[in-house]
């Protein structure tokens, strides 16, 4: 641990100039961590993590990605420069085979790498060599979801983002989900993610900030981060009211 | 009855289909509908012709390659008209339809590319005059091949081209990273974007495509009937129409409609009449919308 490979300062940014959705948000990613950026409905977290991805115009602050300023590059110069994202929804090519899925995101790579790492996600997904010729819009929930960070995967990226990987899944899909991203971190890659699902995401994160009204309001150690009173002050109380495990 | 219809049909449909891929590519991949399609055939055709008239100028008569009417200066030519037209498409895109897209309403789009239609219309008119053109004035013989159907070689020719330039369109869409990343781009520009795709790279190379083929359909036509300004306009109706029975999107599926509309007018010409020439093609074509909304090969909305 130690090394920054993401470094985001004061970052503005928001749909329309003059009304920042997030509001000077700032943190930090370490070599091989799993990050959380929680907060509740509203908080800016989405608009947050796509900004960070190029997805939303940023008005202020920057983005360095292992030492590199990427601050509003267009969305797709980011994987070239290392960080692959994983948007909510509508992440996979519904019409195209898992392996067109898989073959099309590693346009990015030398063409003799493609073939290799293809199979080497295979080796890290083995259900989806069994799907490899089947429409990925067919797929279950859960397996569109390993298409979908299988894909980000392709290109090797020095950091990959999640925006809400348990979004629209059954309970039974969003622990499936979460052990695969302890399974990806294990192949050494560092790992952003955003999530509504506060208790799953900690159990498998290292660090974890919540974010409130745009702004980074308080930073933790995840498996401490859930009986923290500040955070359920925060996040409206996660005692009294359960936490929002479902959907956004 | 006679058999004839089916070789004419053919013909017809292997022209419409060409046509069709371009206006299928542009539908799914820039999302409109793009009129002056015909227009770019148009063009294409009287660029060839421009070519055969220069390499003519240099080199003196050339024999034709017999027994076709045309010798290797309209192959050479057909080349210069296809790169030229994908050229011409392009340039369309970069001064209006580019610009406009922008703005993001599709409907302004298309009434540009309406007013396009005519200005490229009426410039052919101006520089070309009305009057029909020929690649060639020498008349085929047309060769009996049994059933009463007759061909003649440059149709046969014209119809193996046709195989290979499909053949290939559908290997690219399938096979190559670039036709992967055009059907990406069609089913969802933004994650494409997400994915590294250059956005950009993939629309002038579907303008190229689209233009490059239309100069084929519409050499084709100069061939085998003749060159007039209006002769990609008056394709336009049965081009969308076999683009939309095939299934928005589909390569193999823009050439199976053409097939169908081309075969069902020339039918509807010996059985009902020529008057019923283009109702026929239609009444097929709402028939099989009813009962397959999305086209023969097309696939649903997500």
């Amino acid at each position: 641990m130690g090394r920054s490979v993401l470094t985001v300062k004061d970052l503005v940014a928001g749909y329309e100039p003059g009304v920042p959705i997030v509001r000077g948000a700032s943190i930090r990613v370490d070599e091989g961590e799993i990050v959380v950026v929680l907060g509740p409905n509203g908080a800016g977290k989405s608009s947050f993590i796509k900004a960070i991805a190029g997805l939303v115009p940023v008005s202020g602050g920057t983005v360095l990605l292992d030492g590199d300023d990427i601050t509003a590059l267009p969305a797709h110069q980011m994987v070239r420069r290392g960080l692959a994202f994983v948007p909510q929804t509508e992440n996979i090519f519904p019409l195209m085979s898992v392996e067109d899925n898989l073959k099309v995101a590693g346009g990015v790579l030398p063409r003799s790498e493609v073939q290799p790492r293809i199979e080497e996600m295979y080796g890290l997904f083995p259900d989806l060599r069994e799907r490899r010729t089947t429409a990925a819009g067919n797929l279950s929930g859960g397996q569109r979801q390993m298409v979908a960070v299988a894909r980000a995967l392709m290109v090797r990226p020095k950091l990959l983002v999640l925006d809400e990987p348990s979004a629209g899944l059954s309970p039974k899909f969003v622990s499936m989900v979460f052990s695969m991203l302890t399974d990806v971190r294990m192949t050494g890659v560092t790992i952003l993610l955003v999530e509504q699902n506060a208790k799953a995401a900690l159990a498998i994160g290292d660090r974890a900030y919540v974010l409130v009204d745009g702004k980074d309001a308080h930073e933790g150690v995840a498996s401490e981060l859930w009986n923290d009173p500040v955070v359920a002050e925060l996040y409206l109380g996660h005692r009294s009211a359960a936490p929002e495990g479902g959907r956004a | 009855m006679n058999l004839q219809f089916l070789v004419d049909g053919l013909l017809s449909g292997a022209m419409i289909g060409l046509g069709a891929i371009g206006v299928t590519l542009t539908y799914s991949i820039l999302r409109f509908s793009n009129f002056s399609h015909g227009d770019l055939m148009a063009w294409g055709t009287y660029a060839t012709l421009m070519v055969v008239g220069a390499i003519t100028a240099l080199f003196g008569k050339v024999a034709p390659l017999a027994p076709l009417s045309f010798g290797w200066p309209l192959i050479v030519a057909l080349l210069a008209g296809m790169a030229f037209t994908g050229g011409l498409a392009l340039l369309l895109d970069k001064i209006l339809f580019r610009r406009l897209r922008a703005k993001g309403q599709m409907i302004i789009v298309v009434m540009a590319s309406f007013g396009a239609s005519m200005a490229l219309r009426s410039l052919l008119e101006f520089l070309f005059s009305s009057r029909p053109a020929y690649f060639s004035k020498a008349i085929q013989i047309a060769m009996p091949v049994g059933f009463g159907i007759r061909i003649t070689p440059d149709q046969i020719a014209l119809l193996a081209l046709t195989l290979l330039l499909v053949t290939g369109v559908h290997v690219l869409m399938t096979r190559s990273q670039i036709g992967r990343e055009m059907r990406a781009v069609s089913q969802n520009i933004a994650l494409a974007r997400v994915v590294g795709i250059d956005v950009t790279r993939v629309v002038r190379f579907t303008w190229l495509i689209g233009g490059a083929l239309a100069c084929v359909a519409g050499v084709m036509i100069g061939v085998l009937v003749q060159i007039r300004p209006l002769m990609g306009f008056d394709m336009l109706l049965p081009v969308f129409a076999a683009a939309i029975l095939g299934g928005i999107g589909s390569v193999p599926g823009a050439v199976l409609g053409g097939l169908i509309i081309g075969i069902s007018e020339a039918g509807a010409v010996q059985i009902f009449g020529a008057e019923w020439r283009a109702a026929i093609a239609f009444i097929i074509l709402m028939a099989v919308l009813f009962i397959r909304p999305i086209g023969l090969f097309g696939v649903g909305e997500r």
